[in-house]
């Protein structure tokens, strides 16, 4: 995982509360046998509706998603945050996210940063107003600033940590290498193995 | 103090604790299927890692493959698609696999033990729920997802919190005709389908004793059903007499030194469970289900109950939902209803000892018209075995289809399902809606039922059908 430490690019300014996963990928998008590719399916349903924010040139490219309170609720396919992440968004803003949600975004390398709804509005507002301004996440102070904007946002020190340093789950355990290998060595020789060395 | 034989287990596979931070488990044998494992080996790779211990993992094909032609390609380009993926991941990374038309292939919680893999004192994990099928072993076993798979692949170990304990205390013999199914089926009755939230339980006592290593499979593969992480039983005699002489075994010197090893697997006398839970077996009668999940059950012998006979609001809206999916009326004999088709496998039920029970209620008589009766073993050898026992002949004289081995219609991933409306009475585990096919209508059953059930055309028991019949 690459370390997190600090994000610019611009806003999609998506208005709407309560984003289940099953509308961030429907279930139909799910039997991709492959981690990435999953950017086909992101908003499924609602990107048939022309009108739809993801839909409009303006905020293409756009890297930091922007949405109402109760982000990532329902199921805990770890494929929405894939989907996301494979579109090209590199940080979620919400007021509210779902645990699960949340998590999976830690695992993945995803930063799902928690702002005030004041501060949602003022974003929604720019990057509506002005599509190309550029909004910066900062992981090192725990800011998000855009214009005249400067706003802190919560995130637990865990993740935080993991995200500044690059680390996910398995990188965390890996730095654990000597103790594993000294576990192994200490294993019994009658233990059964899959294959013959 | 005393520790359980859980805390054993678990103590002897710390790595590495720290305050504040879940244990970091070291895993013994990791099973894997081509249905949870793409996105690990996907993420591996593009993470430049590799698998840490290909020599403690195993693969094999079961969720979806076909039952019949299994030598032709797999026509369902999605299901295809997944076993072609595993195959070339096995490749690349150096996993042992035993593909379909494979003499060890068959479903990955069937396949470890009869090779002798699964041992007591293990941590065996897989990405599929039903692992806990292994703790008839003594062998700490859960399922465990995606992430969880790659991060196994990668590391060798996972990062848990130490689950509490629950032990279930079956007193007395179960009785004539009464199985393992039963009684996991009674006791699921009693708790509800979240009562070993957050426990690995321990099944001990008389009847547990008595059980088969397959009906000690029965029970502990049901575990999850209730809720459990996990469900174990200490290894004995039965557990020694089943490995014994296993191809993946230990042999000569080593199996010495694992049986001394594997008899300190016992809960000491002076450890004390979190909760414990005592069911009298002399009780247990044969157990199905009416309703959507696997807790709603009642004895073959009563009727499908009404909501009013349940004392909360959400288990009484419960029952009205489930009895509205069935199609069933409240008051109806469960006797009285009629099945389109019995299915016995699953890695509940799919097992040699299965197919004998079966095989001893269909002997000399016919699968009744109008229902059909598909065998599914749980592996090839335990096809080979059936069919070097003449069972095959059994099944297809009365009218049953003999097929190849796999999941089937335990979930309907293959071409094995009901139609809409449709209704089965199954020795699998789950009977969640469309579980077996969109809009079909499951029955949770033991196998003599299973049987019975086929030659009767309704829910029976083999003491229901008159000699010869
Ligand atoms: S038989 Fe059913 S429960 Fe068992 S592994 Fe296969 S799908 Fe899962």
């Amino acid at each position: 995982m690459d370390a997190f430490t600090t994000h610019s690019g611009t806003v999609l300014p998506l208005r709407r509360s309560n984003v289940d996963t099953d509308q961030i990928i429907p279930a139909v998008y799910l039997k991709r046998v492959t981690r990435t590719g999953f950017e086909d399916g992101l908003f499924g349903a609602w990107r048939n509706d022309p009108e739809f924010v993801l839909n409009n040139p303006a905020h293409a490219g756009a890297s930091i998603l922007v949405a109402g309170p109760d982000f990532g609720t329902g199921s805990s396919r770890e494929h929405a945050v894939w989907a996301l992440m494979d579109h090209g968004f590199t940080a979620v803003l919400s007021p509210r996210f779902a645990d699960i949600f949340r998590g999976n975004a830690g695992k993945a390398g995803l930063l799902a940063a928690q702002v005030d709804q004041d501060v949602v509005e003022r974003l929604w507002a720019l990057a509506e107003q002005e599509p190309a301004a550029e909004v910066t996440v900062d992981l090192r102070t725990c800011e998000v600033r855009a214009g005249d904007v400067t706003a802190p946002f919560l995130i637990d020190d865990y993740t935080r940590f993991r995200l500044l340093n690059g680390l996910d789950d398995i990188a965390i355990t890996l730095s654990h290498d000597d103790e594993i290998s000294r576990y192994e060595a200490a294993r019994p020789s009658w233990t059964p193995v899959t294959l013959v060395n | 103090m005393g520790r359980t034989l859980a805390e054993k287990v678990w103590d002897a596979h710390v790595v590495r604790s720290a305050d504040g931070e879940p244990d970091l488990l070291y895993i013994d044998l990791h099973l894997i299927h081509e249905v949870t494992s793409p996105q690990a080996f996907d993420g591996l790779r593009l993470s430049g890692r590799r698998v840490r211990r290909p020599d403690l993992t195993l693969a094999t094909e079961d969720h979806n493959v076909p039952t019949v032609d299994v030598e032709a390609p797999i026509a369902d380009p999605v299901s295809r698609t997944q076993v072609e993926t595993l195959r070339k991941n096995a490749a690349e990374f150096g996993v042992r696999l035993h593909p379909l038309g494979d003499v060890e292939q068959g479903i990955v919680h069937v396949v470890g033990p009869q090779l002798g893999l699964t041992q007591p004192g293990m941590t065996i994990v897989c990405g599929d729920s039903h692992t806990s099928t292994h703790g008839a072993f003594g062998a700490l076993a859960f399922g465990i997802g995606t992430s969880e798979v790659e991060h196994v692949l990668a590391t060798q170990t996972l990062q848990q919190t130490r689950p509490r304990t629950m032990a279930v205390t079956v007193n007395g013999s179960l009785t004539e005709g009464v199985t393992a199914k039963d009684l996991i089926l009674t006791l699921i009755s009693r708790t509800g389908t979240g009562g070993g939230q957050g426990y690995v339980v321990e099944y001990r006592g008389q009847a547990i004793e008595e059980l088969s290593m397959e009906g000690r499979m029965t029970v502990c593969n049901m575990s999850i059903e209730w809720g459990a992480k996990a469900g174990l039983i200490a290894p004995d005699r039965t557990t020694l007499d089943y490995l014994a002489g296993r191809p993946e075994a230990p042999r000569g010197d080593d199996w010495d030194a694992a049986v001394a090893s594997w008899t300190t697997l016992v809960t000491d006398d002076d450890a004390a469970y979190d909760a414990e839970i005592v069911i009298d077996a002399s009780e247990v009668t044969p157990f199905v289900t009416w309703g959507t999940n696997p807790g709603q059950g009642v004895p073959l012998g009563a009727s499908v109950p009404a909501p009013e006979d349940f004392v909360t609001d959400s288990d009484r809206q419960a029952a009205q939902k489930a009895l509205d999916y069935m199609g069933l009326t409240a008051g109806t004999p469960m006797r009285e209803i009629a099945v389109d088709t019995v299915f016995v496998g699953s890695c509940t039920n799919g097992r040699i000892e299965d197919l004998r029970l079966a095989a001893e209620v269909l002997e000399g008589r016919r699968v009744a018209s109008g229902t059909r009766l598909l065998v599914v073993p749980g592996s090839v050898r335990v096809r080979l075995q059936a069919e070097a026992e003449g069972l095959d002949k059994v099944f297809l004289e009365s009218g049953a289809e003999w097929r190849g081995a796999g999941c089937s219609m335990c979930l309907g991933m293959n071409p094995d399902q009901l139609a809409p409306g449709e209704r089965s009475a199954s020795t699998s585990n789950r009977n969640f809606e469309g579980r077996q096919g969109k809009g079909g209508r499951t029955h949770l059953v033991s196998v003599p039922v299973a049987a019975a059930t086929a030659v009767a055309g309704h829910l029976a028991a083999p003491s229901d059908l008159s000699a010869g019949v």
